[in-house]
């Protein structure tokens, strides 16, 4: 999928809670080897977001540095979309309320998006459509997420917090979307039905019939579609649901550790679902340099994967002059809790009203 | 009667000698792709391929399955398999024994020659386990045991073979590196074969340091789940030198049973279901333990290897730990136990590991193991358990002449 006129990234900046958990600590409550858990899924400490915060917060948080980034006020933004597994709520949008809470109501469009971990990455896709169509000047594509594990499941181990905000556009561009494309299928991987508070998975099924499968022929769909080869990109973005699985897809397809490294976030602050890849891709535009080709791929299950063909332009320059927060500024600060903190703030034990 | 062990247990029970004719197997493994009727299906047409016959001349298909009707919804599976392959005419049964069920089915398929009821039979076994996710599998593995007795009270199978693992470990000085050993053989050996789950080979101190599951045994102590079919064709051994695959004889088969619930047994560090079964199977086939080249034998866990090759009569009571530590267990030792990897690493589709070893046992017999073959292998044995015990079946076979 080729956009029709030039579209691209005018303003991008990420959110992760501030809230660590390790696994060791997670492993001590359930009788497991936590350690050897962190090791096997190269996670060393996963984020979890305080009482206080959610999908909304953080999308909030995330889109007003976006748009300090790309120097625009809220009346100019015409579309905002969230891509989450974690909307606050089943019937009401998320969206409305950020677009509240960046002054952009009421003259735009909005709605939630819901594809498990690559929602985010479709309100890409639709604010790139929109953007080279014409239809409108500047979209608001978000990917947030504040994942839960059930009490005891390995997801407890990996399912974290955070988000990226992007502020798509065709002037003053940062980077530019040359491609995209997708890939698509029913696979029941994972999945949380209507009511649900904690979401089911197939085990070792979410790996080589799923993530593994989706990933890789998305990406070798791109490379064909443009005749390109992994040598051909600076740095390469995939989804992390753990640090083992894109570290292994980037080695089958071709992919070198140091392309990948600067966006693999997830060894530091564990999967952020939706806001996994909008995250490691704003860390690798955060070293960026002009020219510097970028090529990402997400993955929601379900299931399927986005791919994109970056390229950083000049105007990356003035990034590195702001004082917007940088990703790594964002996710140094660190507090570590115990798993009796981590079960309050995730309302695993409620408050007994004494 | 008095004359009996001198004869063989065709001419005892006026029964005719049966052959195995042709061998199918599928690759081993998590088969996303595949459903149990084409497991089922791939393996019956490769079992017939290599025997040189057509679907019309299968008089009588027994499928041996554990637990499709847990694993997939679906019971009937026997007319299922027979009908998706393009032979829905041809009477077909569904046989069940736990993970012995393959066993169980080979033994029917046997007497349905021997009896002379049938001519052209097709054993097959397949179990589709990786539909259910993991606990799941790992419950229905559990219900082999006593539900009312056991698992509802918390045992689950991992648990009970633990159990045994122990008591073997304090009644005869069975150590966790001995148990180790087991894995880390099995592993060098699915290395060597094509089918297996897992084709490598696995160190002492990575299966040490492997999470526990039950204490003493760790992960790499335990079968995987898995999906996969096996199948053989039998006729009567008169007839074996017409079909294309080179027959091998079923010479014997032995089936013992014991107390459902372990509690019940006397001695958990020993299978008297599988010494029952034994001592009739090397009865009937007027042979000794020392007569055995190789045997497949049942290692759902690392001890039940160990209690096997004690059961079987291979080693003394309490001596198979250290028999496995000093090598005498490997490829081309005294005795080459599992050389297709077993259960613990060529993998485990519990209702079809009997065909498995069934498969297993022929092509050792026929010289085409590759590179894990056994040097001119006389005797070779396949031994195959139900649950935790209760029910247990030795087939013993050799090169047909």
């Amino acid at each position: 999928m080729k956009p029709k006129d030039d579209v691209g990234i005018k303003g991008y900046a990420g959110y992760v809670p501030k809230y660590r958990i390790a696994p060791k600590e997670v492993g001590d409550v359930w009788g497991k080897d936590g350690e050897l858990m962190g090791r096997s899924l190269r996670i060393n400490s996963k984020s979890v977001p305080s009482p206080d915060e959610d999908v909304v917060t953080i999308s909030t948080q995330a889109a007003k540095w976006a748009m300090e980034r790309a120097e625009i006020d809220s009346d100019e933004i015409d579309a905002i979309y969230v891509g989450s597994e974690s909307h606050p709520y089943a019937v009401k949008p998320t969206a409305t309320i950020v677009a509240a809470s960046l002054a952009a109501s009421p003259n735009l469009t909005a709605a939630d998006y819901e594809f498990a971990c690559k929602a985010g990455t479709a309100a890409f896709q639709t604010c790139m459509g929109l953007v080279s169509s014409g239809m409108i000047e500047n979209g608001m594509a978000i990917g947030a997420d504040t994942s839960q594990g059930a009490p005891g499941d390995a997801l407890e181990f990996s399912a974290a917090a955070g988000g990226a905000a992007y502020l798509i556009g065709s002037e003053n561009i940062l980077a530019r979307f040359n491609y995209t494309c997708s890939y698509t299928t029913d696979t029941p991987d994972f999945w949380r039905r209507e009511g649900e508070k904690y979401p089911q998975h197939g085990g070792r099924f979410t790996g080589k019939p799923a993530y593994f499968k989706h990933i890789t022929n998305c990406t070798n769909k791109l490379l064909k579609e443009t005749g390109k080869e992994p040598g051909d990109y600076d740095y390469a973005v995939f989804h992390q649901p753990n640090g083992k699985f894109p570290m292994k897809a980037a080695k089958k397809m071709g992919f070198s550790k140091e392309q990948i490294e600067p966006g693999l976030l997830v060894t530091r602050i564990g999967n952020t679902y939706s806001g996994a890849v909008p995250l490691g891709l704003a860390a690798t535009l955060d070293q960026a340099e002009p020219g510097d080709k970028i090529l990402v791929t997400s993955y929601g299950s379900g299931a399927g994967s986005d791919s994109f063909d970056i390229v950083v332009t000049d105007n990356i320059e003035k990034v590195k002059e702001q004082s917007v927060p940088k990703i790594e500024e964002v996710i140094s600060k660190e507090e570590f809790i115990s798993y009796a903190k981590y079960a309050k703030f995730r309302e695993k034990i409620h408050d007994g009203g004494a | 009667m008095q004359n009996s062990e001198k004869r063989s247990m065709t001419e005892v029970h006026n029964l005719r000698d049966v052959a195995i004719i042709g061998i199918g197997e599928t690759q081993i493994g998590e088969l996303w792709d595949k459903s149990l009727r084409e497991l089922g299906i791939e393996a019956g047409l490769k079992a017939l391929k290599d025997a040189g016959l057509h679907g019309d001349e299968v008089e009588k298909l027994y499928v041996g399955n554990m637990s499709a009707g847990k694993l997939i919804n679906q019971e009937h599976v026997a007319p299922l398999i027979a009908d998706y392959a393009g032979i829905s005419e041809v009477p077909s049964t569904r046989i069940e024994s736990g993970s012995a069920s393959g066993g169980m089915a080979l033994a029917e398929g046997y007497k349905a020659v021997a009896s002379g009821m049938e001519d052209i039979v097709v054993v097959g076994g397949a179990e589709k386990m990786t539909d259910v996710g993991e606990q799941e599998a790992k419950d229905i593995l559990s219900s082999t045991a006593d539900q009312e007795w056991e698992t509802v009270f918390g045992a689950t199978f991992d648990s009970l073979y633990a159990m045994m693992a122990r008591y073997h470990m304090d009644n005869h000085g069975t150590t966790k590196d001995q148990l180790a050993q087991v894995a880390v053989k099995n592993h060098a050996n699915a290395a060597k074969n094509p089918n297996a789950q897992y084709p490598r080979e696995t160190s002492k101190k990575f299966v040490k340091n492997a999470p526990m599951v039950a204490d003493p045994l760790g992960m790499f102590d335990c079968a995987p789940i898995s999906d996969g079919g096996a199948a053989v064709v039998l006729c009567p051994a008169e007839r074996a030198d017409s079909f294309d695959g080179d027959p091998v004889e079923i010479v014997s088969l032995g089936q013992g049973g014991d107390h459902m619930a372990v509690h019940e047994r006397r001695d958990i560090g020993t299978m008297k279901a599988t010494e029952r079964a034994a001592k009739k199977a090397y009865k009937r086939a007027s042979v000794k333990p020392q007569d055995i080249d190789f045997a497949e034998v049942h290692d759902n866990y690392t001890i039940t290897e160990i209690m096997a090759i004690e059961d079987l009569g291979f080693f003394e009571k309490g001596e198979g730990g250290r028999a496995t530590e000093e090598g005498k267990t490997e490829l081309n030792s005294d005795i080459s136990i599992n050389t297709s990897g077993g259960l613990k690493a060529k993998g485990r589709p519990v209702g079809a590991v009997g065909l498995n070893q069934a498969v297993e046992a022929v092509l050792q017999l026929r010289g085409e193991a590759g590179e894990r073959q056994v040097d001119q292998p006389g005797y070779g044995l396949i031994h195959n358990i139900g649950g935790t015990g209760a029910s247990a079946i030795v087939h013993i076979l050799r090169r047909w002449s």
